[in-house]
């Protein structure tokens, strides 16, 4: 994506999506988890679409982190990804699987794993 | 931390095996030191989102001049942290003011708690902050970041007074750039959460 050191986007917010607002799933969190999908991108697609896409090269990124990259609100972000869902071009999960949304060892594994990053 | 000014390529992708990913909302007024915590846990050089608070506005100046409030922004920082078995902890420094709050509830959804920090020398900055996370019903816990100057004088009781803090909220002392001190003060948070789930409840 095209941008200005130091400066704002190049493309503004609001035409990144081509003026839609909404997005067309009802719900993506800032942290669900967008992975390509393996789908070659068709000619033709909005820039910012594509853009999205080439983030997605190589790896996963969570909404939060592909607006951050993108330098775009995670709203636009949502919109994006809500398309490139629907082309099948990306696919979406959550950010914990459903089956372990309410696992209660999750608070646990968490303080297991935070004492582990300390340093003598 | 050691990665390249430019992040395009290594380290910006989720790592492999990332399997459940939680929130924890660093949340305070401008200053405190959100983001030197964050720093200094994270292991991605944090990232910000530039949010719009057009709808959260609205109701105090909708008369002051719509195309100033179509520009109001702020910066949300964040960082990100693998731990152990497949979980990446997400660290989101949160602006407490009550203008934020639409903004608020959207980055506290599926959050597992609030640090809230607060800096001594001026502890009323942090009354707002914390009336947004008890009404969202967030389980927090309180961090003071020792700032060298900050008043050494006021007794855990007089700070716990200040804030009009319930007896089981955890408060701590922590040095946000310190990555021990950091952790210590996320341990506590984590800590609360599981005491506040005990086993015959689940």
């Amino acid at each position: 994506m095209s941008r200005r050191p130091g400066g704002r986007p190049l493309v503004p917010a609001y035409l990144s999506t081509g003026g839609v607002a909404r997005p067309s799933r009802p719900h993506l969190e800032r942290l669900s988890v967008l992975t390509r999908s393996g789908e070659p991108a068709p000619s033709g697609l909005p820039a910012a679409e594509l853009a999205l896409l080439e983030a997605l090269d190589g790896g996963s990124l969570t909404v939060v982190e592909a607006a951050a990259h993108l330098r775009l609100p995670v709203s636009a972000v949502r919109v994006l990804a809500g398309a490139l869902l629907d082309r099948d071009l990306v696919l979406a999960r959550a950010p914990i699987p459903p089956a372990e949304r309410f696992d209660p060892d999750l608070l646990k594994r968490v303080a297991d794993g935070l004492r582990a990053l300390k340093h003598d | 931390m050691a990665f390249a000014p430019s992040s395009t390529t290594s380290g910006m992708h989720l790592p492999d095996g990332a399997r459940d990913l939680v929130k924890i909302l660093v949340a305070g007024p401008f200053g405190v030191g959100k983001t030197t915590l964050i720093d200094s846990v994270s292991e991605i050089r944090p990232l910000h989102t530039e949010e719009r608070l057009s709808e959260a506005s609205a109701p105090v100046d909708d008369l002051d001049g719509i195309r100033e409030k179509s520009t109001t922004t702020v910066a949300i920082d964040f960082g990100r942290v693998s731990l152990n078995g497949g979980i990446v902890l997400y660290l989101f420094g949160t602006p407490g003011q009550e203008r934020f709050r639409s903004l608020w509830e959207d980055i506290a959804y599926g959050a597992l708690g609030a640090l809230v920090l607060v800096d001594s020398r001026r502890v009323d900055a942090s009354f707002d902050v914390l009336g947004l996370v008890e009404e969202s019903g967030l389980p927090y816990a309180v961090a003071f970041n020792a700032f060298p100057d900050a008043p050494s004088h006021y007794t855990e009781d007089q700070l716990r007074a200040a804030l009009d803090l319930e007896p089981d909220t955890p408060m701590v002392t922590c040095d946000a750039r310190d990555t021990n001190s950091s952790v210590d003060a996320l341990l506590a948070l984590v800590q609360h959460l599981i005491d506040r789930h005990p086993p015959e409840t689940r």
